[in-house]
């Protein structure tokens, strides 16, 4: 069958770097193609940055983008620091802002735009407000400053539940309906194959040290322009999550997307790019 | 005959007839309420399959778990589209719509599973 399919290379190239993060060595794996304004990539929480694979093989984004997609320590091919067979992943604001930085310093990024979904969609509010004055605009998939928890995460890592298979079961409502099987299970294939404990780790972030109700407000958007995009079916990060967000930030944009879910660049690419075009259209000026 | 007898039998018919699906319950052996509205079942699953299905809640007879759901919502949830918040049943949980109680363990342990017999052949 192979030989019939014959070979297709893709544009996008993965390399590794290891850079410093809180005065430890993380090695980081990365994906990127395309030359232009750079677009940082950040997948969700217990994912990889696969998540972002048909932005990056998407021609018409990298004439004008230089898209980068890396996966956080713990998650995909990037390593977790040494010393964490001791200890429990717990992501936090700071490290989370930390990390991002530092990629994008080590990649000499100028003005980069960060574009998150869920709880990169989260912490792109914070970076925009801490750190806005580096950014070149932010993008928050399915992002909001607070959202209201449906399950009890300790389900996520216990040894009588398989935690690849939970967590994949549990986001997999999260997927719209009619999103095409093929990309639901590559989605949900990120949550299958997630390290012990890491979807949980990431959770403690999503649930427990990124409130940010009381300074959304305070962001700048003609310093670092805000843009939300959230699907229709996403019941976690909910279109009125978004929406009340953005009301409380002057001169956010926010769009609810149709037929789409909680993951919408990778459950149904050719949905999602009707709605990510005109947006990155506007970020470089041509609209 | 109460309105969700036969959907339910569909559903365990087309469950036992689906070999991935067996083969993906092959370690659940348990019976579960499923209550619509006033209306409820107990579901018998073994090894994958659904054994039986008795209607009536009131038979004093004990359960794993229960999974409420309320009768409208059951039919929202049961369209080939079902619109957003009830096309899941966890979200129809956040809705308020549907309730979880028991011993939840097995259906956490076997979600896609239990999931997809509740979705099956919508």
């Amino acid at each position: 069958m192979a030989a019939k399919l014959g070979v297709e290379f893709e544009a996008a190239i993965g390399r590794y770097m290891t850079v410093e993060i809180q005065g430890r060595a993380n090695r980081i794996y990365f994906e990127t193609a395309g030359q232009g304004i750079p677009l940082v990539c950040l997948h969700t929480a217990g994912a990889d940055a696969t998540q972002y694979r048909h932005l990056l093989n998407d021609a018409e984004i990298t004439r004008n983008y230089q898209v980068i997609a890396f996966d956080l320590p713990w998650h995909g091919k990037s390593l977790p620091p040494v010393g964490h067979h001791l200890e429990d992943y717990n992501l936090t604001t700071d490290l989370y802002v930390d990390t991002v930085m530092a990629v994008c310093q080590a990649l000499k990024l100028e003005q980069p735009v960060i574009m998150g979904c869920s709880m990169g969609g989260r912490i792109v509010l914070q970076l925009a407000l801490s750190r806005g004055e580096e950014l070149g605009a932010v993008i928050g998939l399915e992002g909001a400053d607070h959202q209201e928890p449906w399950y009890d995460t300790e389900w996520l890592h216990r040894p009588d539940v398989h935690g690849g298979e939970i967590s994949a079961a549990l986001v997999s409502g999260l997927v719209a309906p009619q999103s095409p099987d093929e990309f639901r299970w590559e989605t949900l294939w990120g949550y299958l194959q997630g390290g012990p404990g890491v979807f949980k780790g990431d959770l403690h972030f999503y649930r427990v040290d990124s409130d940010y109700r009381d300074r959304v407000g305070d962001i700048d958007t003609n310093q670092c322009p805000v843009y939300l995009m959230t699907g229709e079916y996403d019941f976690s990060c909910t279109p009125e999550d978004t929406l009340r967000t953005a009301a409380r930030i002057d001169g956010a944009q926010a769009t609810i997307m149709e037929g789409l879910g909680h993951f919408p660049m990778c459950e149904d690419p050719a949905q999602f790019r009707r709605y990510i075009l005109p947006v990155l259209d506007q970020i470089r000026g041509k609209t | 005959m109460d309105p969700n007898t036969d959907i339910l039998h569909s559903i365990a018919a087309a469950v036992n007839n689906d070999a991935a699906m067996v083969h993906r319950g092959r370690y659940v052996d348990l019976d579960f309420l499923l209550s619509i509205g006033a209306d409820s079942h107990f579901l018998t699953i073994s090894q994958g399959r659904i054994a039986a299905i008795t209607p009536g809640g009131g038979l004093m007879r004990p359960w794993r778990f229960a999974i409420h759901i309320a009768p409208e919502a059951w039919k929202k949830f049961r369209q080939p589209l079902p619109r957003p918040g009830y096309h899941d049943l966890f979200a129809m949980c956040k809705l308020g719509e549907a309730r979880i109680e028991g011993e939840i363990h097995a259906l956490m342990a076997n979600l896609r599973y239990f999931k997809e017999l509740l979705a099956h052949g919508r």
